[in-house]
């Protein structure tokens, strides 16, 4: 067996402390290792966003990133996005709007939509589409998703 | 933008409530098939065939069954060896012997990624590098990848024990060709004599896959009763339960099937490939057992829709009345037979009153994976042919198109050329609102920037819808609010749009109805959610349900004030008595007197219902194409669509939408590229390459609403007919462009700059 590494670091505000291989992924440790499955996987090669995360202020394909490589560094998924008893802006627009259709690539698209509206605060259409062009979905043709992103950048 | 017909005459359909499952879906709270989690769980891999055409050898396990941490290895061997047996799946049939070999090979492999060998081990990592460890001998055969490569004489023969038919007779001899049937009325050769214009053209249309983000998954529990359990991610938990069972030949009431949120399917997971091999997994270890499918064997192993070898003949008189019009659809099944050639026979002319038809389907197996439905299956390929063919004649005759279809347009009474006769339908209302349609009446500048080309195209689709199984309960709370229970796996919103429904029939919001997605055993037996059922069958079951409520909370109202039944009637959400204007309680107030009137209440009902009624979408795409690169970009798109009567305007609206996105990548990008070897070469999304939110424009949508008289709200099926015209509707733009007419797809860059130069 390999030996484990120890990993320190921040996750949706909270310390965590825990042992992870050297090869595991930082989706698979998410999922696997510290229990949070609202990150999804879509391909394991960094192409549909469904396992979008923000790391230290940046988003991140998760399964292209090493669990191991996380330590001292803050990790922000959709477990964290809503504050208790209330959702964040992004994700009451998503089901208002009727943004999600099978909802699999719906945590992907408000993390890298919530880093895009970090950054600004009011996107042009074109914006939205660009940001989210690494985010793939396949059931809504990304119609009410560029208009929920506006309702809620509106909302703000 | 809506054309309602239904407007003001309900309260809560027709409303865009938030969809019930929707908090738990934007805060990682759901529970999809790969999130699930079990005591004692072991992960499990699969070892795919390299190959597109091998006969098996041998296979040498003993390496990988010696490595530490590995529980189970198996393959083939430990399958008990499935009946001869054809099985109606709703969207097509499967034989269980052949689903059987689809989901672990026999003595060959048809194509690459088919499974050839299964483990399970304490961890994932362990699990891929047992199988790594497996030692396959396999004698490489020839394979054959295209239908008319496969139909050829001496052509590979992909299955050696298949018996072909042709025309109902029995194939003599070894052959690719399953089936070849036909549907002929009238008298074509007369049409086609009288016409003044006759266009015959052919076409070939790419593989393309449903694309659905989420992988297949299957964890299951084989327990020492002899009873399987299966948590998974499906289009229909009977379904599964029914191919299950009958792949391990157990008894169906043995498996039980729990559903978990599904992460897309649009058809390709009405088939199970993981769960009977996680079965096997588990009955070997006395464990629970795990299998995620990775990306590439999700493209190499699933789904795909058949690519298609196609050809379409229209006659018309000069007046644009279309005379007579043949078709020829051939299409590959995948390495078994079962392609959706029939469907796309039944829709091929259903846009048009033809008078002499003849219609030939060809289904022919090749070695690329087995196909499933994808959304109207067949039905987008056939339009391809037809619907750019009617095109060309418009541009023949100097007439609009719009005018050509609305002056031909099928109606309630016109005869499908496959047999059945057309109830009440929206061809002729979905033509006339795309004609006065603010993209139709806006004109297009043809010059874009920088050297760009515009066009424009329209082309329009039907789908017939489907009916089948549903069955729903409705338990009552105290407090008024109500469970209801259902079968239908929920892909895309519809637990709201059923939930919808029976609160319009009790008389309450829909917040206050609670959907329920119940596994195998926790509802009657429900079909597939496909072929654009699950809002008209399982609403309809809802429906009558809630009526089933209605009858019992009449008669305990009329035990609360001692009365005759006959003496109670329900109107706008309260019961009252006929001749005591006094005696009256809402549905609330009734519902909290049931403990003290003979304890709970529970609506059920179970339909099977036939008046599906067909459905008409017509599509408006505006495309800028660089003549330089031949890119092409989608500038702007407009879907119509009748939907009978819109439930949740907003979930349909999704459909329009999301259908149209996945036509155009069809049309324009996607496909199985395979090599010479048979091999898929671009099984990643990078490489298949489907549309991002940068590829498209807003889609614009307009309902039109013509009820369905065989739905008790007027539904028809919203999810299938957006599919359908939209590859035809590109090609059109392209043309309108360019001057040229692709006839296969992709029509990507490539092909545009190809058919350019050869313009030239």
């Amino acid at each position: 067996m390999v030996e484990k590494i120890r990993v320190r670091a921040t996750l949706n505000g909270e310390p965590v402390d825990f042992l992870v291989a050297p090869y595991v992924s930082l989706l698979d440790t998410l999922r696997d290792e510290l229990g949070l499955t609202g990150t999804k996987e879509g391909c394991n090669d960094g192409n549909c966003g469904a396992c979008t995360v923000n790391l230290d202020g940046r988003i991140v394909d998760s399964c292209c990133v090493l669990g191991a490589e996380i330590d001292g560094s803050a990790v922000e998924t959709i477990e964290g996005m809503a504050e208790p008893g209330k959702l964040h802006p992004l994700q009451q627009a998503f089901l208002e709007e009727a943004a999600l259709q099978c909802g699999i690539c719906t945590p992907g698209f408000l993390i890298s939509a919530k880093a895009l509206l970090d950054a600004e605060p009011h996107p042009s259409e074109d914006r939205i589409r660009f940001w989210l062009a690494g985010n793939l979905c396949r059931c809504t043709g990304y119609d009410k998703i560029v208009k929920a992103v506006q309702k809620a950048a509106e909302s703000a | 933008m809506t054309i309602e017909t239904t407007k003001g005459k309900y309260n809560v359909i027709g409303t865009r409530p938030i969809r019930h499952d929707g908090y738990d879906k934007v805060t990682g709270r759901a529970i999809y098939g790969a999130d699930i989690k079990l005591p004692g769980l072991l992960q499990g891999a699969v070892l795919r065939s390299p190959h597109a055409h091998a006969r098996i050898k041998s296979i040498d396990t003993s390496a990988a069954k010696a490595l530490i941490g590995v529980s189970a290895v198996i393959t083939s061997a430990d399958f008990p060896g499935a009946q001869d047996t054809l099985i109606d799946l709703g969207e097509g049939a499967i034989n269980f012997r052949y689903a059987s070999n689809n989901v672990m090979a026999g003595d060959k492999v048809l194509y690459k990624g088919q499974p050839v060998a299964a483990v399970a081990a304490l961890d994932k990592n362990t699990a891929l590098e047992a199988a790594a460890l497996i030692k396959v001998d396999y004698e490489i055969l020839k394979p054959v990848s295209t239908v008319m490569e496969a139909l050829k004489q001496g052509a590979p023969i992909v299955l050696e024990d298949l018996e072909g038919q042709d025309l109902g007779e029995k194939i003599d001899g070894q052959t690719n060709q399953a089936n070849h049937i036909r549907h002929e009325f009238g008298d074509v050769e007369k049409g086609f004599a009288e016409a003044d214009i006759v266009i015959e053209r052919e076409f070939d249309t790419a593989m393309v896959h449903q694309g659905y983000i989420e992988p297949h998954n299957a964890t299951a529990t084989w327990d020492e009763e002899g009873r399987v359990t299966i948590w998974t991610s499906t289009q229909g938990s009977f379904p599964t339960r029914r191919q299950t069972a009958g792949i391990l030949r157990l008894p169906d009431s043995s498996v039980k099937v729990i559903p978990l949120e599904i992460g897309g399917g649009f058809g390709g997971k009405i088939p199970s490939y993981l769960e009977p091999v996680a079965a096997i997994l588990s009955r070997e270890t006395g464990r629970p057992v795990k299998l995620l499918m990775e990306r590439t064997s999700v493209f190499e192993s699933t789904g795909p829709t058949p690519g298609t070898w196609m050809s379409a003949k229209v006659g018309v008189k000069n007046d644009g009345t279309i005379t007579a019009a043949t078709a020829d659809l051939r299409f590959d099944a995948g390495a078994y037979p079962g392609s959706p050639v029939g469907a796309g026979m039944m829709c091929v002319f259903s846009c048009y009153d033809i008078p002499n038809t003849r219609i030939d389907g060809y289904d022919v197996v090749v070695n690329k994976p087995k196909t499933a439905a994808y959304r109207a299956p067949g039905a987008t390929q056939a339009a391809y042919a037809m619907e750019t063919v009617v095109d060309e004649i418009c541009e023949k005759l100097g007439m609009d198109p719009l005018e050509f279809r609305i002056k031909n347009a099928a109606k309630e009474g016109t005869r499908r050329a496959d047999g059945p006769i057309h109830p009440i339908i929206g061809a002729v209302e979905t033509h006339e609102a795309a004609k006065a349609s603010d993209h139709w009446n806006t004109p297009l500048e043809k010059n874009g920037p920088d050297g760009k080309l515009r066009g424009r195209g329209i082309a329009s689709g039907y789908w017939f819808n489907i009916g089948l199984k549903s069955a729903v309960t409705i338990s009552v709370n105290e407090d008024g609010t109500v469970a209801l229970t259902e079968g239908s796996t929920d892909i895309g919103g519809s637990r709201a749009s059923i939930a919808m429904m029976a609160a319009e029939v009790l008389g309450i919001t829909a917040e206050e109805v609670r959907p329920h997605v119940a596994d195998s055993e926790g509802i009657g037996y429900t079909d597939v959610t496909g072929g654009s059922r699950t809002t008209y069958a399982t609403g309809y079951a809802a429906h009558d349900a809630a009526q089933d409520v209605v009858v019992q909370l009449r008669e305990r109202a009329a035990k609360l004030w001692d009365v005759e039944v006959d003496e109670i009637e329900f109107a706008n959400g309260s019961y009252q008595s006929k001749s005591d204007p006094e005696l009256r309680l809402s549905h609330k107030e009734l519902a909290s007197k049931l403990g003290s009137t003979g304890g709970p209440v529970v609506g059920s009902a179970s339909v099977d219902p036939e008046g599906a009624g067909g459905a008409y979408s017509t599509q408006i795409c505006d495309i800028e194409i660089d003549p330089e690169t031949g890119k092409t970009d989608v500038i702007r798109y407009t879907i119509v669509q009748d939907v009978g009567t819109a439930i949740h305007p907003a979930y349909v609206e999704g459909q329009m939408q999301g259908a149209v996105a996945q036509g155009i990548g069809w049309a324009l990008n996607e496909e199985y590229f395979l090599n010479d070897d048979g091999a898929m070469v671009n099984s990643s999304f990078l490489d298949y390459r489907m549309p991002t939110s940068l590829d498209l424009p807003e889609i614009e949508t307009i309902i039109v609403e013509v009820p369905n008289p065989g739905h008790p709200f007027g539904v028809r099926g919203v999810g299938e007919v957006p599919i359908v015209p939209p590859v035809a509707t590109v090609a059109n733009a392209i043309h309108d462009a360019l001057g040229i007419r692709l006839r296969t797809t992709p029509m990507n860059a490539g092909s545009i700059l190809s058919a350019l130069k050869a313009k030239k």
